[in-house]
């Protein structure tokens, strides 16, 4: 019991590791460009913002079970195969990227307007104001977005696990539902449990420090 | 030299500033005065290039300000410091690292001895030479705005742009402020326009003002010119204390300015032989000289010989 739990609880951890990183590279990309397009941004446009926006929109009302099959054809292409803990990663980054892409945008545009307006007075350009007026202010805002991501990926992965993804979700299924082991269910649920906690706590503390 | 000249501006169909022309002097402390909603904060983010205006031109030492050149217009920027009514200074940086900030933006090397030095002396000149490594949120609302005045100067500029500076801030702090503009003034040279409601800052230190309504200048001068002996709509902006007055008798206004110095009530008295009640009477300090306004009531019938007096001795008066 003890190595196939710590076989899933690292398969998780891979699954959940990549995810969230692909999925921050990615997803800020389009935060960035809405935060800048917004009507109050540094160059604002509407068509761009609403369109950039409504695709969000679309990415996020999908259920996570559909869109992972949706996007086989996708998985097979960058994974190589459409099963397995890898593949799932494909899943688990596309639909973490409009997440935290909107996550992104709104810490960035709570950015205090005045503090803009003042490095505008000072003649910042817009780069420089992105980066160390927009970011800067809203690191702790981002971290606490980032913490939030990765406890949802979690809860994904176990799902992405039943599509033969593994991991802790995995087992807690085929285990503890479909061959009645209450054992591992509970076992699975605390681990669960313990990595939520983890990261929360993880998370608070560093956006303590930073804040 | 600031030169404003029919500067028109409007935001859709709403005209805030409707022909503004003024002059401001270098190494003067200009004030621009008015009620929310009158355009000043208007005007002087259009000066800074904040805001880019519709009509007429705003000229720094014969550079227009305009959005249509950045290259020309940040330079300008340059030479314009400005501080804020709620300071604006970012959350995440100690009070060292936000005076270095727009040296920053420049791409000046902030590790140099020079730079190190300069924003040393800053935080000096200013009073926060214990406060260096203090985020903004530990200090009170006077200590913020000093650390943004020291921001603002950090780029040697010639001019300081203040909006609504103290408004935030409480009477006896406003004061410090105010006299540390005026230090800066002095000890720098550096060309300094006040946009604010507030009277007592004008009073304090501004050497010219400027008085705005809907977006037009309604009067131009020096506070104690404006102010001690108000028009009609500066009066209606400073509620006057003057409506409360006797109904029986004549009513008159003497204005004194500092070089009144004789004592011409008592004489007036004395060589009339008439007899007078005050009935309110105030005195206004501008720039640390005394103003002040009075207010006599006599009867009717000895109007024409104190009037007659008054205009003999030179005091300005109005009757109400």
């Amino acid at each position: 019991m003890a190595n196939i739990l710590l076989k899933a609880s690292l398969e998780t951890l891979y699954m959940v590791f990549f995810a969230s990183l692909f999925s921050i590279i990615i997803g800020i990309i389009p935060a960035i460009i809405l935060t800048l397009s917004a009507p109050d941004g540094l160059k604002p446009n509407k068509p761009l913002y609403e369109i950039l926006s409504f695709l969000i929109n679309v990415f996020r009302s999908f259920p996570f079970v559909i869109l992972m099959v949706v996007i086989i054809p996708l998985t097979r292409a960058l994974a190589g195969k459409s099963i397995g803990t890898t593949a799932a990663i494909v899943p688990l980054t596309v639909s973490a990227i409009p997440f935290i892409a909107r996550i992104f945008e709104t810490s960035l545009r709570e950015t205090n307007a005045g503090i803009i307006e003042a490095a505008k007075s000072f003649g910042a350009n817009n780069l420089q104001i992105l980066f160390r007026v927009y970011f800067k202010e809203s690191i702790p805002r981002m971290l606490n977005g980032i913490v939030l991501l990765i406890i949802n990926l979690l809860g994904y992965s176990a799902m992405a696990g039943t599509l033969g993804g593994g991991g802790i979700g995995d087992i807690a299924i085929r285990y503890g539902y479909q061959k009645y082991s209450t054992p591992y269910l509970i076992v699975c649920s605390l681990i669960l449990i313990i990595f939520v906690q983890f990261v929360q706590s993880l998370g608070n503390y560093i956006v303590k420090k930073m804040s | 030299m600031i030169e404003i000249k029919g500067v028109c501006k409007s935001f859709n169909n709403l005209e805030v500033l409707k022909g503004i022309s003024l002059t401001i002097n270098d190494g003067e402390i200009y004030g621009i005065i008015g009620q929310s909603g009158a355009g000043k904060s208007t005007l002087l983010r259009c000066i800074n290039g904040l805001e880019d205006y519709q009509d007429g031109e705003i000229l720094i030492d014969n550079v227009l300000v305009s959005n249509k050149d950045s290259k020309v217009l940040r330079n300008l920027q340059k030479q314009m410091g400005m501080i804020f009514q709620d300071f604006n200074l970012l959350t995440r940086l100690n009070v060292y690292e936000n005076v270095e900030l727009p040296m920053k933006f420049w791409g000046i090397n902030t590790k140099s001895e020079e730079a190190k030095k300069k924003i040393n002396e800053l935080i000096s000149l200013v009073g926060l030479d214990d406060k260096k490594n203090a985020r903004p949120s530990e200090l009170s609302g006077g200590q913020q705005q000093r650390v943004a005045i020291a921001r603002a100067l950090v780029l040697d500029p010639k001019i300081l742009l203040c909006d609504e500076a103290t408004s935030a801030l409480d009477p006896s702090i406003t004061k410090e402020i105010l006299t540390l503009l005026q230090e800066i003034n002095k000890k720098l040279g550096i060309t300094i326009v006040v946009v604010t409601h507030q009277m007592e800052v004008v009073k304090q230190i501004c050497q010219r003002v400027s008085f705005l309504k809907d977006g037009q200048v309604l009067a131009e001068g020096k506070p104690e010119d404006l102010f001690v002996h108000p028009i009609k709509e500066v009066k209606t902006f400073l509620q006057d204390e003057s409506t409360l007055l006797p109904e029986a008798g004549i009513n008159i206004q003497l204005f004194f300015t500092d070089k009144t110095s004789e004592p011409v009530l008592t004489k007036m008295a004395r060589e009339l032989n008439v007899d007078f009640s005050i009935v309110w009477a105030k005195l206004e300090d501008f720039r640390s000289n005394i103003y002040g306004s009075l207010v006599i009531n006599f009867e009717a019938k000895n109007k024409e010989d104190v009037i007659k007096y008054l205009e003999k001795e030179n005091v300005l008066w109005e009757e109400l």
